[in-house]
């Protein structure tokens, strides 16, 4: 991988003097900035659209629009954008508004060469370390994210082999699997362990975009590329640049797309919508799909060409119910999370409660147990999860999921619910099932059920 | 064959332009001539409020008298120097231009209440002249904290570097980075 060259320190002068505007201008590109400069506030916010720039010099006081409210406005525009007030000396009054607004410092005209090279040197060193402090806030959680594949069985150790083994290379992967399998957290875990790793990984979840609006989310757009289009914004290739493009549900990109998509992948260049300018983005590809992307090729909805570009390396990761004995880990796992994050003394699950959910069939993967253990959390009593806490749609669902399981295990099952959902009231229990006490009686004996 | 014509600007007092020819010469190898007869006029730049010269608009005097001069032109002056939007500098160039501008005035001991020490203050005006003239050669300021291309704009700054430039800045003028 290839690190993107380094930029140059931009740096915005907005000064209704010509003769302020012309020597900051040429003092800061000896410096070595990339320079550019407003005579007013109009065309200051036109050129907030071909930022973001590291340093805004605006000058306090101006005919029409104020520094003051220039500032704000800028603000809008670019949350982060640094914001360095000139005064004369008599309105400082003013620049301590503008500080208590959010701007960076001020300096009064005529301004002390040593002290504007420290001050612009200082708010540059400052903002990359924001920069670089919410960069790595990200990549934190998702190093975090990454350790979360949890399983022993030799399906999910084959997932792992293969995601770190492609991890060191360039390749793009395709991530296969149902909808809850943690297809997104394995592509986070091969970033997480790729050279790219100190760049960001950028999601897109191309089915939860409508196709209209996916174009501007993947190359971004140009002020007035649409109506809404207010200002120029970055792209998620764009964002991408150095790191590694996740691109989820890539089986629902529509045609028109999906010929962008292919360009922009080979060639690694594109323009934002509604620009002229080809940008270029060093990315690695992951992409992750549930649909059967063979047969969408087959009947011409998706391309053959984006799909052999895509489908270079390809990972399955298996249902969890083809992956049982993971179930106890994962179940574990989310039981100590769920602990940790809702503050219960809550750490085990009774052997029973274990049973149903080894049982289960789990259509919605592994984000269904997760589901199913935060909702049973909230509602267990310490120590520890019994059946009774896990949802009643899910004890009549298992019924119907077991695996070729015998009439008395379905039997003893529903007995043991029902007299969990009842709270052990014999009475009511054998109303319920429509058989008499001394039947029950005799199957909780058969079956050895104990009152928790 | 281009060539560094230095120019004195306004009263030079005890100041010997002479002693820059050699150094230069060194630096740009180039060949360096000092004007000789009077001194190029300075008070159409003089400010009255602030007492000082402006230093964007000797640049144009020079021009419009040496604009024609085959190779680079640096004036030289005694003057305190300043452009609009800064309490003052020690010089000004064109980046990539013809002429550039220093003024010794700030680069004198006796200025900051200090004895004279006519050994230090000449290397101070060779680096400065140096530094100026880098940026008429495109240079911009460099980081290496010896190189002559790094910024000052403190006199003790101007100690700190060296006559020379860095490698990197040679080749870029040179043309061969």
């Amino acid at each position: 991988m290839n690190a993107p060259a380094p930029k140059l320190p931009s740096l915005l002068v907005v000064d209704d003097e010509q003769i302020v505007r012309d020597s900051l201008t040429k003092w800061f590109r000896q410096d070595g900035y990339r320079v550019d400069c407003a005579e007013d506030a109009a065309q200051a916010l036109k050129k907030m659209t071909e930022g973001p720039w590291d340093v805004i010099l605006l000058d306090i006081k101006m005919p029409g629009m104020s520094g003051l409210e220039l500032q704000k406005r800028v603000h809008e525009i670019d949350r982060n954008a640094t914001v360095i007030m000139i005064t004369a000396f008599a309105s400082v009054e003013s620049a301590v508004q503008a500080l208590k607004e959010g701007a960076f410092d001020y300096v009064t005209k005529p301004i002390d060469p040593d002290h504007l090279s420290h001050l612009v040197s200082n708010a540059l060193k400052q903002k990359k370390l924001m920069d670089e402090n919410v960069q790595l806030r990200e990549q934190i959680s998702d190093l975090f994210k990454a350790n979360e594949i949890v399983g022993e069985s030799p399906q999910i150790l084959k997932v792992i082999e293969l995601a770190k083994t492609v991890a060191q290379t360039d390749t793009t992967v395709m991530i296969r699997g149902e909808s809850g399998t943690g297809k997104e957290l394995v592509a986070r875990a091969i970033h997480a362990n790729s050279a790219r790793r100190y760049f960001p990984i950028v999601p897109v979840h191309c089915g939860a975009v409508a196709e209209s609006l996916l174009e501007s989310e993947l190359f971004g757009h140009e002020k007035g590329a649409f109506t809404g289009a207010q200002h120029r914004r970055k792209g998620r290739f764009e964002m991408a640049d150095g790191g590694t493009l996740f691109l989820d549900e890539v089986g629902t990109i529509g045609q028109k797309m999906q010929v962008e998509l292919l360009r922009a992948l080979e060639s690694k260049q594109f323009s934002r919508v509604g620009g002229n300018e080809l940008i270029g983005s060093d990315f690695r590809v992951i992409c992750a799909t549930n649909r059967d992307i063979e047969a969408a090729v087959k009947d011409g909805s998706f391309r053959e060409d984006l799909y052999y570009r895509l489908n270079v390396f390809s990972i399955f990761i298996p249902p969890l119910r083809e992956r049982r004995p993971d179930i106890p880990l994962l179940a574990q796992f989310f039981t100590n999370k769920y602990a940790t994050v809702m503050n219960k003394a809550i750490r085990e699950i009774s052997p029973t409660a274990m049973d149903l959910l080894v049982q289960y069939d789990w259509p919605g993967n592994v984000r269904e147990l997760e589901n199913i253990i935060e909702r049973a959390m909230v509602l267990a009593k310490a120590p520890a999860i019994q059946p009774g806490d896990l949802p009643f749609q899910f004890g009549s669902k298992k019924a119907s999921a077991l695996r070729g399981d015998t009439l008395d295990a379905v039997e003893r099952v529903h007995i043991e619910n029902m007299l969990h959902r009842t709270n052990w009231n014999i009475s009511r229990s054998a109303e319920i099932l429509d058989i008499d006490r001394v039947t029950l009686y005799n199957k909780i004996a058969k079956y050895g059920l104990k009152k928790p | 064959m281009p060539s560094i014509l230095v120019v004195p600007v306004g009263a030079m007092g005890d100041l010997d332009l002479t002693a820059l020819s050699e150094p230069l010469n060194e630096v740009f190898r180039l060949p360096v001539s000092i004007h000789i007869g009077s001194p190029l006029d300075p008070q159409a730049a003089f400010d009255t409020f602030r007492n000082q010269y402006n230093s964007t608009l000797i640049l144009t005097r020079l021009l419009d008298r040496y604009g024609q001069h085959d190779g680079k032109v640096l004036g030289v002056t005694m003057n305190d120097l300043f452009v609009p939007v800064l309490t003052y500098v020690f010089g000004e160039a064109q980046l990539s231009g013809t002429a550039a501008v220093v003024s010794a005035h700030r680069l004198m001991e006796e200025f900051y209440g200090l004895t004279p020490d006519p050994a230090m203050e000449h290397d101070r005006l060779l680096k400065e002249s140096v530094h100026e003239l880098g940026h008429t050669f495109g240079l911009v300021h460099c980081h290496e904290p010896e190189c002559v291309m790094r910024s000052s704009n403190a006199v003790e700054d101007i100690d700190l570097k060296d006559v020379g430039m860095c490698d990197r800045c040679r080749s870029l003028m040179e043309g061969t980075a």
